[in-house]
């Protein structure tokens, strides 16, 4: 508790024993006859409990707020002092505090553990000027400094380790809590705890392009971009209370100008109306779901960009993945040298590895860590990527043409084709076929778990869209259970067959694409929902992402939509309990059947119910 | 340019959208996001006007929730 708080619990104390004390007197006949006297008595617990409020309400008027709840508070009690309710207007003002307080602590307590789960904050990095180690700022480790990271400290900037060795617990950026051994020359990732030994590290980036500094930017301003939900409980607030307000001011006056007298009776009831006239409740609550489920989910390891995009999972029915570095590892391997009649296989590799000399194509890379040599890239000249159909360049001289079929088919070259699964890329030289090179690549470890889950949390439809042949394509498609599959496609092909697919999707189905964001930026940004690969992805796809897998785990996808299916509903629960709880004491109210005391718990009693719902949905990620 | 400010003693939700409405009006301002759960303002503002703009807010701040502060 806070110091203002234990202040608050002890007036709450004081005003409580007076408040009964009188009460008690009240009820044995002793007190007073004297209505003034009486009045002055229950004025002690009242002002005791409630001063502050009243200054608060002077203050707002002043300053023009009237639909405050301080001052309705306040006009609500002094109504019950009118009607000669004293024990009702004090008791109603002790509750009132009650509830907030209560209400005050439960806002404590759901900020610290939202403090504590975005807990990965570096406080300092070490570093070594002269041999000599000290403590500074993330903030002031200029790019290309050196730091040390000892065993059981947070890794404070993204670097590459120069020397030492070391596991990594990578669970605060990916939910995993497998370590990671990390090495010289390995990539380290800051928000990282390094587990045993020393690390120096070479800094390649400052803290706010660091990985830590990204996701916590990322998650705070999650709350800015808000859910259908969350607009609909804004603009309802904005509405209910002078709704409420104005109803209570004409039923204090048109009934009893209407049956003539009965004032006081009615004026009873016009305050009941005020003390719940503020939407805090859903306010408070419904945002805090959010924010909870976004916590849940980054405790897992995935980024969720906003509260409209954990809305939308939830109602996710179709999607589509991009294969390579989505489904498939994206490590492809040349596995097979097919050259053609009268070449030799090392000529095939030594030029296909030149011509690709200059792409940082996957496939390129595979091909030039197959020839093994180093790479003269003297003998290249003039080499140009054509993307989705390979590259041209001039080998000593001689015109190199290495890529797929579409290639060879546009140049009128002749190629023998092989039956393998794999992606085939080939070779020609001054218009003559060199041959075929076959590189594989393998299906991630629980892909197809990942599928059937998402099956069974309610996606429809799974897509595969890929530039690899057809045949490799159906191959992998069928191991995975994946539904419809494109392949052959070039990058601006995948936007067109998005395209179709939203618009096949009926109503409020949404359809995600889940790509690592190696020419599919666009792509993520058209679908409902974009997910992009955290680790392997580039930076523009996790610009254009919506919902980030930090460990690229596509096995993820499923738990984000029990999360936001279990956010939804807590959020829902809330906004049904806190309405009609509200409605039905409004109705009472009127009818002069419900007191203020239960519109008291209608205010602050169901706000505090609410919130400790929504709080649940912090504790979704701990299991 | 965009800027974050800390909210101190931030205690009523209805409180911190209504802050946020008011700021939203104030001239020179693109955009503000109060954030009552993380007890932030985030505010978007001419660079010009930037620190007269800033008074304000602080303020609008007072008059809506006369017990919060602006931590600048």
């Amino acid at each position: 508790m806070t110091q203002k708080q234990k202040k608050m619990l002890f007036r709450i104390i004081i005003s409580f024993i007076l408040l009964a004390a009188l009460m008690a007197e009240e009820h044995a006949g002793i007190l007073p006859e004297n209505v003034w006297v009486r009045m002055a008595l229950f004025l002690v617990p009242y002002l005791i409990i409630g001063y502050d409020i009243i200054m608060k309400a002077a203050k707002n008027i002043r300053n023009g707020q009237v639909f405050d709840e301080n001052f309705l508070m306040m006009i609500a009690t002094f109504g019950a002092f009118g009607a000669q309710e004293f024990s009702e207007a004090a008791a109603v003002m002790l509750f009132y505090q009650v509830g907030e307080l209560f209400q005050s602590y439960a806002v404590g307590k759901s900020r610290q553990s939202i403090a504590d789960m975005m807990d990965i904050c570096p406080e300092y990095a070490n570093i070594e000027v002269d041999g000599v180690l000290t403590k500074v700022e993330p903030d002031d480790v200029e790019t290309g400094s050196i730091i040390v990271v000892k065993a059981g400290e947070k890794v404070p900037l993204d670097g590459i380790v120069i020397e030492g060795d070391s596991l990594l617990d990578t669970a605060a950026l990916t939910g995993e809590s497998v370590p990671r051994h990390v090495g010289v020359n390995d990539e380290v990732y800051s928000g990282c705890v390094n587990g045993s030994g020393t690390l120096k590290i070479r800094t390649t980036k400052e803290y706010d392009d660091s990985t830590v500094a990204k996701i916590l930017e990322l998650v705070e301003n999650a709350s800015s971009k808000k859910a259908k939900v969350e607009n609909f409980i804004t603009k309802f607030a904005k509405y209910y209370t002078p709704i409420v307000t104005i109803s209570a001011v004409l039923l204090a006056i048109v009934p009893p100008l209407v049956l003539g007298g009965g004032w006081i009776g009615w004026m009873h009831r016009a305050c009941t109306f005020l003390v719940i006239s503020c939407p805090c409740a859903l306010v408070i609550s419904v945002p805090l779901g959010f924010f909870g489920g976004i916590g849940a989910a980054s405790k897992l390891g995935v980024l969720v960009k906003g509260g409209n995009y954990l809305e939308a999972v939830s109602e996710m029915t179709t999607i589509v993945f991009d294969k390579t570095g989505t489904l498939t590892k994206g490590e492809f391997k040349v596995s097979k040298l097919i050259p053609a009649q009268g070449v030799s296989k090392e000529h095939l590799i030594e030029t296909a590895a030149l011509a690709e000399g200059y792409s940082n194509h996957p496939i390129a890379a595979s091909i030039r860590a197959a020839y093994q040599k180093d790479i003269d890239m003297d003998r290249v000249e003039g080499a140009r990527e054509t993307a989705g159909h390979g590259v041209l360049a001039d080998v000593d001289g001689r015109q190199i043409m290495v890529g797929n079929e579409k290639l060879m088919n546009d140049n009128n070259i002749a190629i023998s084709c092989c039956n393998d699964t794999g992606t085939v890329c080939y070779a020609a030289e001054d218009g003559e076929y060199l041959g075929a090179i076959l590189i594989t690549d393998t299906i991630k470890d629980g892909v197809k778990d990942a599928i059937s889950a998402m099956k069974k949390v309610g996606v429809k439809k799974c897509v595969m869209l890929t530039g690899d042949r057809q045949e490799t394509a159906k191959a992998v498609a069928d191991e995975l259970g994946i539904d419809e599959v494109h392949a052959e496609l070039l990058p601006s092909d995948k936007v067109s067959i998005l395209e179709k697919l939203l618009e096949a999707q009926h109503g409020r189905e949404k359809l995600a694409f889940a790509g690592d964001g190696i020419n599919d930026a666009p792509v993520l940004t058209r679908a409902d929902i974009g997910f992009a690969m955290g680790s392997m992805g580039s930076d523009a796809a996790i610009e254009a992402a919506d919902i980030v897998l930090m460990d690229d785990d596509v096995g993820k996808i499923a738990k984000v939509v029990n999360i936001s299916r279990k956010t939804l509903k807590i959020v829902k629960q809330n906004i049904v309990f806190a309405l009609a709880v509200k409605a039905i004491v409004l109705v009472l109210g009127a009818l002069g059947i419900a007191s203020m005391w239960a519109a008291v718990f209608a205010d602050v009693g169901v706000a505090v119910l609410a919130i400790l719902n929504s709080m649940r949905t912090l504790r979704f990620g701990r299991k | 340019m965009k800027k974050k400010f800390k909210l101190e003693d931030l205690d009523c939700a209805n409180c911190a959208a209504k802050m946020e409405e008011a700021i939203k009006k104030i001239d020179g301002v693109n955009d503000a996001v109060v954030s009552f759960l993380a007890q932030k303002m985030t505010i978007d503002a001419d660079d010009a006007r930037f620190d007269d703009i800033m008074k304000e807010v602080q303020a609008t701040i007072a008059k809506v929730e006369p017990d919060c502060k602006l931590i600048m």
